[in-house]
């Protein structure tokens, strides 16, 4: 049987990222659906996060499946010492398809070499997020109307960030241009630059963050600098208000510019912002929803074509 | 030389393993458990003298052809060693080991935060071009082949 898992987007080609979104998009029109009625989605996080869980839980519930699983590993068999395998090879008798979110690296990859039914991965560690990236993705093509040509600033920890790694990766069929705006302790990693020079993928390194440079971006994507971070916290007291978005640096974007965030955000897009026209972060929120409907889908087996004759909307 | 050229040619069936840098010798005799094997004859030779790489090692185990599983391990400690197979006193094959491009349960992840440093499971390494890096099929951690620890 054809593995449909999904571990990765760094592997998707064009046209398959094209393809999600044009899922996602239908999902956005109409969210709530018996498409997946009779079905049984387990949410396994070994490592709890709630928002990805409801994200993906909401998800499955409006296209009417039943969910089953585990918020926290304190209270299943992981901490009896029953293995990943174990817990996983349990769970695909019970459910047609498998979210986890797990601690460990390549714990999603080995987790879909194994299990029976489809696996998709809602974080493994430091590894890979996919699903963070199809809801970046698709919010990029949301406001922008397409994905090409795009120029993409990346802005607060680019070191550790996971979601800006991911982005760059899928991003590479779509002829953008980076640019990084960092802490020197939390650059952009030497193998990223490497990644984008192989791929022809442009991109600028700012020392300022300011109005002039804001005015350039087509896409103005913020991450978390956290303290626990650095490794010098006299650096961290230093470079700490650098990267924090202030309403005035706005004067200068583009109309058509809009901010995005992966959330939960500490004080690094100050309140004021979240009035402006600018701001998208809580509707690149939303879209997780779309984004997470459609991943199941297509882990599913469930067409786009299928999608766009569904006979089960309900609203 | 002659009695280089003896010690392969008193080998009547069995695999000689030639042109071993000198420092690897014993860690190709402890990879390939010659140590344990209390069978066969096995000749071991050390600091001989080699046009190629100045002086070698060389290792001789009688009725012994190894695996393919085992010469992958083997390139991963020494690239480049020489392979001489022998029947009935002939060279029946003389190649040089080169290391595949997937390594399976072969080179430890030196990443603790790696699903295979806790799950009773293989480890696997992909060989990337053209850095000759290794790197992990599940976390994508990247050694190079020199750091590589060999798996127990
Ligand atoms: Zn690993």
């Amino acid at each position: 049987m054809e593995n449909r898992s999904l571990v990765t987007i760094a592997d998707h080609s064009r046209q398959k990222i094209e393809y999600l979104l044009q899922m996602a998009r239908q999902f956005e029109l109409h969210p709530n659906r018996l498409l997946l009625q009779g079905r049984v989605v387990a949410t396994l996080f070994f490592e709890p996060s709630t928002r990805t869980r409801l994200s993906f839980e909401t998800a499955a519930n409006r296209l009417g499946a039943r969910v089953i699983g585990f918020a926290d590993p304190k209270v299943t068999s992981g901490t009896k010492g029953e293995t990943l395998k174990d817990t996983i090879m349990m769970v695909s008798n019970y459910a047609d398809i498998i979210v986890m979110r797990h601690y460990l690296e390549g714990a999603a990859r080995y987790a879909s070499e194994i299990a029976p039914v489809p696996i998709i991965n809602a974080g493994d560690g430091a590894n890979q997020h996919p699903s963070q990236t199809m809801l970046d993705l698709y919010t990029i093509y949301q406001t922008q109307g397409t994905l090409d040509n795009l120029h993409i600033y990346l802005v607060g920890d680019l070191k550790y960030g996971r979601t800006v790694h991911s982005l760059l990766m899928a991003m590479r069929h779509f002829n953008p241009t980076f640019h990084f705006i960092a802490p020197e302790e939390l650059a952009m990693p030497a193998h990223y630059k490497d990644y984008c020079r192989q791929h022809g993928i442009r991109y600028v390194e700012h020392q300022e963050f300011d109005a002039e440079v804001i005015s350039g971006a087509d896409i103005l994507y913020m991450t978390r600098v956290q303290r626990e971070r650095f490794t010098d916290l006299m650096e961290y007291e230093r470079v700490k208000d650098r990267y924090l978005l202030k309403l005035p640096m706005l004067a200068q974007a583009k109309p058509t510019m809009k901010i995005l965030h992966p959330l939960p955000r500490v004080n690094e897009i100050e309140y004021a912002i979240d009035d402006d026209p600018h701001a998208y972060y809580f509707q690149q929120a939303r879209n997780g929803l779309f984004a997470r409907q459609a991943l199941i889908c297509d882990a599913l087996g469930i067409t786009l074509e299928q999608i766009e004759n569904d006979t089960t909307i309900l609203s | 030389m002659k009695q280089q050229q003896l010690l392969v040619a008193a080998l009547e069936n069995g695999t000689v393993i030639d042109h071993i840098p000198c420092d690897k010798v014993f860690q190709v005799v402890s990879l390939l458990h010659l140590d344990q094997n209390d069978r066969d004859a096995i000749t071991i030779g050390l600091n001989l003298k080699s046009e190629r790489i100045g002086l070698k090692g060389i290792v001789k185990v009688a009725n012994k052809f190894f695996t393919d599983e085992e010469l992958n391990q083997l390139s991963v400690i020494t690239p480049n060693v020489t392979l001489i197979t022998i029947r009935d006193f002939e060279v029946v094959e003389k190649k040089e080991v080169q290391m595949p491009d997937t390594l399976t349960g072969i080179v430890h992840c030196p990443n603790p935060k790696c699903i295979c440093n806790n799950e009773p499971m293989r480890t696997v390494f992909h060989l990337e071009r053209p850095s000759g890096r290794l790197r992990c099929h599940y976390c994508n951690t990247e050694i190079a082949t020199a750091e590589a620890v060999i798996e127990h």
